[in-house]
């Protein structure tokens, strides 16, 4: 059984179609990067796996739970898939320890001193040791952002999600946000990564989507083979734009 | 204007304790309904949101004092004797209530839409990103209007006046109408109304000033 399985899956904000029959399942373990230009769908596609917005029809499967049926507890199934935001989110009245040890004390009833531990450890993996007792505003963009990736791992969720997570960084910052998310897929994690970073999806991608008009156009577990020669026309101009800039 | 006080003392100081007491009772009063309300406006429940809408569009756009006749005369023929006193602290609440609910809004609505959706993610439910997250977010931003709201509760309390309720501005009306010392009575009333309203505005600036300074520091 697939983590993540998306069936037929529809979704319209009014009249604007943003997802145009969606079929993509996603596999324990894997990395998955999404790319393609913006507004092609691939925030849309990402909220929907944590139910930050409703699928309008057909069937999204999150560990055997359909997302789409409204007698799911969308409370359960969130707490097996975190979400890394492109502006980070800390929550701006917490200090980064209590970013991240909320979550465990109130959502799976950790003790304050188990969550701390594990924080501590978490901070470590993201080299932020130091800045436990620091609000969020005190911390660069490229620190708030591995932050809170270590909140959203301090869950033990099944699966993360990235949406653009290093879009709003300081050009500096970005290598140490991917070193993270890099080791966090070596660890095994299921990942979802909607990027612009092509040297982070040919690198530690296994699988690379590429959407545009609310349609996934070409999915491959060949990265480098896509990159190389991608068959769909709107893929060869989009990564010819984006190679360009590089 | 200091014989006022002396001969007129008991009675000035009695309406003194009535208007403290009924803005107190107020005050608690309308904040628990004011945010009970709030809470109803930003529902993902549209029932309860219509419900929120019509309870502040009706009672923030009639004029207090007809809200607080309407207890005194009307509520006692049909449903249950009440006195001035009692009628006119539940128009008081009721009316800033709906004030107290449009600002504790916009508060909520004030945090970022981001932080909701991170406690969401982080697998919290609505209720507890409520708690956790936005509320403590949202008193700092409301703090400084809703400072604003109580100061206009006690002095709007004087409409207790009307409904013979015992209070600071009833017995001015007595004192004055007696002695005929108009000037001297008046000037009495307003410097005990200060009494209560300005260490209010002065806790407000101090609490402004502490947590701006709180933020900057961060």
């Amino acid at each position: 059984m697939s983590m993540i399985e998306f069936n037929n899956v529809e979704k319209y904000y009014g009249k604007f179609h943003a997802l145009k029959n969606i079929n993509l399942k996603i596999d324990q373990g894997e990395v998955v990067t999404i790319i393609g230009p913006s507004g092609s769908g691939k925030s849309t596609l990402l909220r929907c796996i944590n139910g930050l917005e409703t699928v309008t029809s057909g069937q999204l499967l999150i560990n055997g739970y359909d997302l789409a049926d409204k007698k799911t507890d969308m409370n359960k199934t969130r707490k097996n898939v975190g979400m890394v935001f492109q502006h980070f989110n800390l929550y701006a009245n917490k200090t980064v320890m209590q970013n991240i040890t909320l979550g465990p004390q109130v959502v799976l009833k950790q003790s304050k001193a188990q969550s701390e531990e594990e924080a501590h450890k978490l901070l470590e993996l993201v080299g932020l040791n130091e800045k436990a007792n620091s609000f969020p505003d005190q911390l660069s963009g490229g620190q708030q952002q591995r932050i809170a990736i270590a909140r959203s791992l301090a869950m033990k969720p099944k699966a993360l999600l990235f949406d653009e997570p290093t879009s709003a960084l300081d050009p500096e910052m970005i290598g140490d946000v991917l070193n993270v998310m890099k080791t966090v897929a070596e660890q095994g994690m299921t990942m979802v990564v909607v990027t612009h970073e092509m040297g982070f999806a040919q690198e530690v991608g296994d699988r690379i989507v590429f959407m545009a008009d609310g349609s996934i156009l070409e999915d491959h577990s060949d990265v480098a083979g896509f990159f190389k020669q991608p068959n769909d026309e709107r893929a060869r101009v989009f990564l010819s734009k984006v190679i360009k800039h590089m | 204007m200091f014989d006022i006080f002396a001969n007129y003392g008991g009675q000035l100081w009695s309406g003194f304790g009535y208007t403290l007491l009924s803005s107190l009772y107020a005050l608690i009063g309308s904040l628990v309904v004011g945010t009970i309300f709030a809470l109803f406006e930003i529902s993902p429940n549209k029932v309860l949101r219509v419900i929120g809408h019509i309870y502040v569009e009706i009672f923030r756009n009639i004029p207090l004092l007809v809200i607080a006749m309407i207890f005194y005369i009307v509520v006692p023929q049909y449903i249950a004797k009440i006195d001035g006193f009692t009628a006119g602290t539940i128009g008081l609440t009721i009316y800033t209530s709906a004030f107290i609910a449009e600002t504790v809004r916009a508060g909520i609505e004030g945090v970022p839409v981001g932080q909701m959706e991170a406690a969401r993610s982080n697998g919290m439910s609505y209720g507890q990103s409520m708690i956790h997250i936005i509320m403590p977010q949202a008193i700092k931003i409301v703090v400084p209007p809703l400072g604003n709201q109580f100061i206009n509760l006690v002095k709007n309390s004087s409409v207790l006046a009307f409904l013979a309720g015992f209070d600071l501005m009833y017995q001015g009306n007595v004192i004055a109408s007696t002695t005929f010392r108009t000037t001297d009575t008046y000037f009495a009333v307003g410097l005990l109304y200060l009494i209560i309203t300005l260490p209010m505005s002065y806790g407000m600036r101090y609490l402004e000033k502490k947590w701006s300074a709180e933020r900057s520091e961060d």
